[in-house]
């Protein structure tokens, strides 16, 4: 599905990446783990076309997308939902989502359209409750909830998530994973950035480990949930049995 | 059968794409971690950034058995003692000892991929394999351990040695499987022989062999002394022990476990690639190992990689079974032996001189080494009782030193053979 090999990027004269390999197979949850600052954000939104790499290849669906734009991304079927869920705060929950679903009524009509948001009810009743509320009044999980939903408007291939434990109760971060965990059940493939490393580990069926924008181990989430290093700056426990 | 098929079977370009990754996350680990390989990517100014494709691993260090003599014990691990749950050491001998060591991870990925070598000799959840590797130090008994447990193999611990205690257990426990070196499989066939017992009337089907070089013709002796399919596996301890590569069912070479291992095959003079399909030394960098990664690693075991695919449907390259070693170290019953080491314990001893000759025979399938030495004159012509003495001295400080009996036969002065530049110190007579 994506396959990204030596890939080198950051802003100005700052290198965040240094020449990252990684790959997604179709039907996977991958999740890329690391501190703030590792550079997690900065790869997604080279893979979403919103930063342009310096050097490496990149491929999508075999197709080289070393030099794709954003539309054109969005277009082939790979979206991400932004950190901080930056949804439309003055739109209802409902434009929220006929935005995103814009590319699919362009391909496939309204019907198609339709049934799309019907499954984002179904996945997510609390949108249909609020689907004509303004999309600011929403809470916190709620919101994150709709950037998911609109994302999946688009029928997408890829689903790019940033970070979306950030700043949810415990509570609700365990619903948002159930449903990512659902995707995959679904048939889709999920592209996980994480803080919350057990959190995103204990869902997904492979990880990479970013730090200072260098990948220092990937492996099974099983492997990396018992590598030590792991353990010790990101699940924040000494080596326990 | 197949452990692990959609691994095993994986297409060539997704077996590059997860080398690629696996190598550069490992160089980056190592170049952090292990002092010694910062110095050397360092000298050589490599970065592991540089790394871009899986050629550029010739521009990488390669790592010789010195090295980590030089870093004995614990210098060239990658993580700290307390993340190490295993340690293992060459089977080499007391003086001169490399120390492997093993995380949680590394012994699950070890098991794994022993898994997928017995699986691929035929051996399923239903056997019962006995295992007749050494255990302790030694990597070969619980490696095979280890994998034979994760598929749910009964599997009876029996280590090396004591060949009539090894045939009653065969016999009474109804092994299937059979884990040694494979000379000794011919030594239990030839003793079950003195016995008086058929080994047609056991329960043995599988023989699964390393340890030491064989050759074909002796694969066709064992299947028609034991009635068994024998296969070879091949492993070295610096690497990780056994399950680096190993035979299937179709006995036409051995798997290489390519998404762990990066196999090169090198002149040992040169040191450059030897063209496709030529003998060379085996070279390996492992790409998964935590505790002890290996950074082009000199096995200085000769071997080459076999063309065209396997009808299993294994998708990794096979390696012709190893053929010899580019040094010139001894492997006597599954011990590895330097010359140097029994010139080095001859010298200790007062009254020989620096000539020596080690004659190396099999017999019986069991191998046999004598040591002839040079004494002077006057030792030689009247003192008997010193001369005895001597033997004996020589004798306790081999077999203490390098783990094996060894016959030490005293010869008058100048009567073995001198030759122009390099001595000819060691006559294998055995052939393989």
């Amino acid at each position: 599905m994506l396959t990204i090999r030596n890939l080198e990027s950051g802003y100005g004269q700052l290198r965040v990446l240094k020449n990252i390999s990684l790959h997604v197979r179709s039907g996977e949850i991958v999740a890329i783990i690391g501190a703030n600052g590792a550079g997690k954000t900065t790869l997604v939104h080279v893979v979403a076309g919103l930063l342009k790499p310096w050097r490496g290849d990149l491929f999508f669906q075999e197709e080289d997308i070393t030099r794709t734009p954003a539309e054109v991304m969005a277009a082939l079927g790979c979206v991400l939902v932004p950190e901080g869920r930056q949804v439309f705060a003055s739109m209802s929950v409902e434009d929220n989502l006929l935005l995103g679903g814009s590319i699919l009524r362009k391909r496939n009509g309204t019907a198609a359209l339709r049934s799309q948001m019907e499954q984002q009810y179904a996945r997510f009743p609390v949108l249909q409750a609020r689907r004509s509320q303004l999309a600011g009044t929403l809470s916190g999980g709620e919101q994150q909830m709709l950037a998911m939903a609109r994302a999946l408007m688009a029928k997408p291939r890829l689903v790019m998530m940033d970070e979306p434990s950030t700043g949810l109760a415990p509570l609700i971060v365990r619903e948002i994973f159930t449903i990512i965990a659902q995707l995959r059940a679904e048939g889709n493939t999920v592209l996980l950035i994480e803080q919350n490393a057990r959190a995103a580990l204990d869902i997904a069926d492979r990880g990479y480990v970013l730090e200072t924008g260098k990948i220092i181990v990937q492996g099974k989430a099983a492997e990396l949930l018992a590598n030590n290093d792991v353990q010790r700056a990101y699940l924040g426990r000494e080596q326990i049995g | 059968m197949l452990w692990e098929p959609d691994k095993e079977c994986i297409k060539e370009d997704d077996l590059k794409q997860l080398q690629l990754e696996r190598l550069q996350s490992t160089l980056y680990r190592v170049g952090t971690h292990v002092p010694f390989y910062r110095k050397k990517f360092a000298e050589l100014r490599v970065n592991h950034d540089d790394i871009h494709s899986l050629d550029d691993l010739r521009r990488l260090p390669f790592t010789v058995k010195q090295d980590l003599r030089d870093n004995y014990p614990y210098g060239l691990f990658a993580v700290p003692l307390r993340d190490v749950v295993r340690v293992h050491a060459s089977s080499g001998t007391t003086g001169q000892a490399t120390v492997v060591g093993y995380t949680k991870n590394d012994i699950r990925t070890w098991s794994n991929l022993v898994a997928r070598i017995i699986t691929a000799a035929g051996v399923g959840k239903n056997d019962v394999i006995q295992i007749a590797f050494g255990y302790g130090l030694f990597t070969g008994g619980f490696g095979l351990h280890y994998g034979a447990e994760l598929i749910g193999t009964s599997v009876i611990p029996i280590s090396a040695g004591n060949t009539k205690r090894q045939i009653q257990i065969m016999q009474d426990f109804k092994s299937t499987a059979l884990v040694s070196t494979p000379s000794y499989s011919l030594v239990l066939a030839d003793t079950m022989m003195d016995m008086g017992i058929n080994p047609s009337g056991l329960s043995l089907r599988y023989g699964l062999f390393g340890g030491e070089p064989w050759s074909e013709a002796m694969r066709q002796e064992i299947h028609q002394k034991l009635g068994i399919l024998a296969t070879d596996n091949y492993g070295l301890s610096e690497v990780m022990g056994p399950g680096i590569s190993g035979e299937c069912q179709e006995c036409n070479g051995l798997h290489i476990n390519e998404d762990h291992f990066l196999v090169e095959v090198l002149d040992p003079v040169t040191l450059e690639p030897v063209p496709e399909g030529e003998v060379g030394e085996l070279v390996i960098t492992t790409l998964t190992k935590e505790a002890f990664p290996m950074i082009r690693y000199r096995s200085r075991d000769l071997s080459r990689i076999l063309p065209g695919t396997c009808p299993c449907g294994r998708s990794f390259k096979r390696m012709e079974r190893v053929m010899g070693r580019s040094d010139d170290m001894l492997i006597i019953k599954g011990v590895n032996i330097f010359p140097l080491q029994i010139e080095k314990a001859l010298f200790e001893v007062e009254g020989t001189k620096p000539h020596y000759q080690i004659i190396v025979e099999r017999e019986h399938h069991a191998d046999r080494v004598t040591v002839l030495v040079e004494v002077t004159e006057s030792l030689f012509s009247d003192q008997m009782k010193k001369q005895r003495e001597i033997v004996d001295q020589i004798k306790r400080r081999l077999s203490s030193q390098l783990g094996v009996n060894i016959e030490v036969k005293l010869v008058e002065e100048k009567t073995l053979e001198r030759s122009e530049g390099k001595a000819k110190r060691v006559i294998d007579k055995r052939s393989f």
